[in-house]
């Protein structure tokens, strides 16, 4: 996990820097940086503090006034209590946006793992053109690309024909959380898939967040791979090794970086996703994604919808201080 | 009792299980077994295109009812009608201005960022890495929502459209873009810059005649992507667009009532002009080679 295994990787450029960055004045990093940095902070750090603020104002942006109103002296922390109550023990919300983001996380890395695999080791000459190959669906807009699976996952599809006469549905719709567990454990109350179709189901919202986000972990899983050195495996196979074993003992841990790398890149942002549950999911089926689009659009309880970001951003600031106090920051860019 | 060499080597061969060449299906197994991890990439490919294809095949299609799910008649009449429908023209031409300057502010700053921590060390590395990470990390609606937080106290409200949607996507752009370029000048070969300073070229020379050729692909890259990404972003956009109608936009309210299969010809078009422009270079280096 950590990066000092990887040879030749991020963690030795530093030392290489300072020789190369004698000669040029010590302001100069801090000048390149400044109108970058300057923009993140202002329209990044910013804003975060400005939604921390507002998880702990009163108001409403359709009652009264519509102003919120903030004071050290009378935080309100009971945006986070109507939160806490409404989208945790009422509906699971919040823990299903999880479960959700975990399923597809693990999901995109059994995907993505061969692929960034045989495109790094195994492509030879098309390495490059897979490479495109991997990023072009992001030109086509995602919106698109997400309705395509009311498509392929309709009823009468084959894919959904399919799955029905070999049991799979069947199987799906078994998997389920039993009437008898208290409410807030209600994740799956109708299964994993309804008897006879996917769509507007659970499966499909997990199998569209899985697809929209396979190239965050594609990309980072082929970046840290391509930078085992071969030397290494054949090193493990020359020593009696199996490919399998060379796999688990080498491979794999070399690539750790990019697994944990990509994970982060999916994970949270999939626990935040509102597209994938507003096109392919049930109407009753919402994710943190669109309770907190909700909360600002439709009914301008801001304090609430803040709370509910920063709940988010709670999950978000423990999985990259974890990552960082193990592998330092050098791997995340 | 003794026996020659000869037949004692006899009875060993006959003892042997006959030799055959492997079947058919042995053959195929073993093929099979030593390709079974480009199975799974080819897998995953398909899965990555299936939707693309969906996409492009129903810009061909003549929905029955309001809805272009299910495949009923073909026709290009989306194809040459797709120009006439202002609301798609002028929302493909505001995604298209956002983007563009998006993609420039983007590159500008984002390229800055990458040369100073590719090539420089300084203090508080860490800090810098963090606050490019987490705007990659941080789910699009905790940060549309947020920047909505920061416009309304600014009192922006009313003036929410082209100004502060592009401003957003820069914010989102930039740290694309420098993971993008501080992987082309991680990859550099610092000799090459080192034969040239021993050459007496003086800096700004070296710069400008191998170090920025060498890295102007990695820009490239970040631009297409951070062009695509701007273009086709909805989940920050919809906080942020007050009532500035972009093409994810146009797609996202036509949903309700059905997207027409002129928003698909779109979709075909800009996957065409990207595959394209980037398979381009790649193919005029094969046949050069040739």
């Amino acid at each position: 996990m950590s990066a000092a295994p990887v040879p030749g990787a991020a963690s030795a450029a530093p030392a290489d820097d300072v020789a190369r960055s004698v000669g040029t004045k010590s302001w100069t990093p801090y000048a390149l940086l400044s109108p970058g940095m300057l923009w993140l902070a202002i329209f990044f750090l910013v804003p975060t503090v400005m939604l921390l603020r507002m998880s702990l104002s009163s108001g409403s942006a359709f009652a009264g006034d519509g102003t919120f109103s903030f004071s050290w002296g009378a935080l309100q922390w009971g945006n986070y209590g109507d939160a806490v109550s409404k989208y945790v023990i009422d509906s699971p919300i919040f823990q299903k946006s999880l479960i959700y983001a975990l399923i597809a996380t693990v999901l995109c890395l059994t995907i993505a793992y061969p692929l960034a695999y045989t495109i790094a080791f195994k492509a030879g000459r098309w390495r490059n053109l897979l490479l495109v190959l991997v990023i072009a669906p992001f030109f086509t807009s995602f919106l698109l690309r997400t309705t395509a699976w009311s498509t392929i996952l309709s009823d009468s599809s084959i894919v959904v024909q399919f799955m029905e006469n070999t049991g799979m549905l069947t199987v799906l719709h078994a998997i389920n959380t039993p009437d008898s567990w208290p409410t807030w454990t209600q994740i799956f109350p109708d299964g994993l898939t309804g008897e006879t179709r996917v769509l507007q189901t659970p499966l499909a919202v997990i199998l569209g967040i899985t697809y929209n986000f396979l190239p965050f972990m594609t990309l980072p899983l082929f970046a840290s791979l391509e930078r085992i050195d071969v030397r290494l495996i054949e090193a493990a196979t020359d020593l009696y090794s199996s490919a399998f074993t060379a796999f688990r003992k080498v491979t794999f841990p070399l690539s750790l970086p990019g697994v944990v790398a990509g994970t982060l890149l999916t994970f949270i942002p999939a626990a935040g996703d509102p597209v994938n549950a507003a096109l392919l999911g049930a109407a009753n089926d919402s994710l943190m994604g669109n309770a907190i689009d909700a909360q600002f659009k439709a009914t301008g309880n801001y304090p609430l919808a803040a709370s509910l970001s920063v709940m988010l951003m709670v999950v978000i600031v423990t999985m990259v201080a974890l990552y960082v106090r193990r592998a330092g920051t050098e791997e995340l860019v | 009792m003794t026996i020659t060499i000869d037949e004692r080597r006899e009875q060993a061969l006959a003892a042997l299980p006959p030799h055959r060449e492997p079947g058919f299906w042995a053959r195929a197994n073993r093929w099979i077994r030593t390709h079974l991890v480009q199975f799974f990439a080819a897998f995953a490919l398909l899965f990555m295109f299936l939707p693309v294809m969906i996409v492009v095949l129903f810009s061909f299609n003549v929905p029955a009812g309001r809805f272009n799910y299910n495949w009923n008649q073909f026709s290009t009449i989306a194809w040459t009608n797709v120009w006439q429908d202002p609301q798609i023209t002028d929302a493909v031409k505001l995604s298209i201005e956002i983007a563009l300057l998006s993609t420039t502010v983007s590159v500008v700053l984002g390229t800055l960022i990458a040369f100073a921590i590719g090539r420089h060390n300084f203090r508080g590395r860490g800090g810098i890495n963090l606050l490019i990470f987490m705007p990659m990390a941080t789910p699009e609606v905790v940060m549309g929502s947020s920047l909505l937080t920061l416009f309304v106290a600014a009192q922006l409200e009313g003036s929410l459209g082209f100004a502060t949607i592009t401003v957003a996507h820069i914010m989102f752009c930039i740290s694309f873009v420098v993971v993008t370029v501080k992987a082309r000048i991680a990859g550099l070969d610092s000799r090459l810059e080192q034969a040239a300073m021993d050459l007496y070229a003086d800096e700004r020379t070296t710069f400008m005649k191998i170090t920025f050729p060498l890295v102007l692909p990695g820009i490239v890259a970040a631009a297409l992507l951070a062009f695509s990404l701007s273009f086709d972003d909805f989940v920050i956009t919809n906080f942020t667009s007050g009532q500035a109608v972009t093409f994810p936009m146009f797609v996202w309210g036509a949903n309700t009532r059905g997207i027409p299969p002129e928003a698909n010809v779109v979709g075909a078009i800009m996957f065409i002009i990207a595959l394209v422009v980037v398979l381009l270079p790649e193919v005029v280096k094969r046949v050069r080679k040739s």
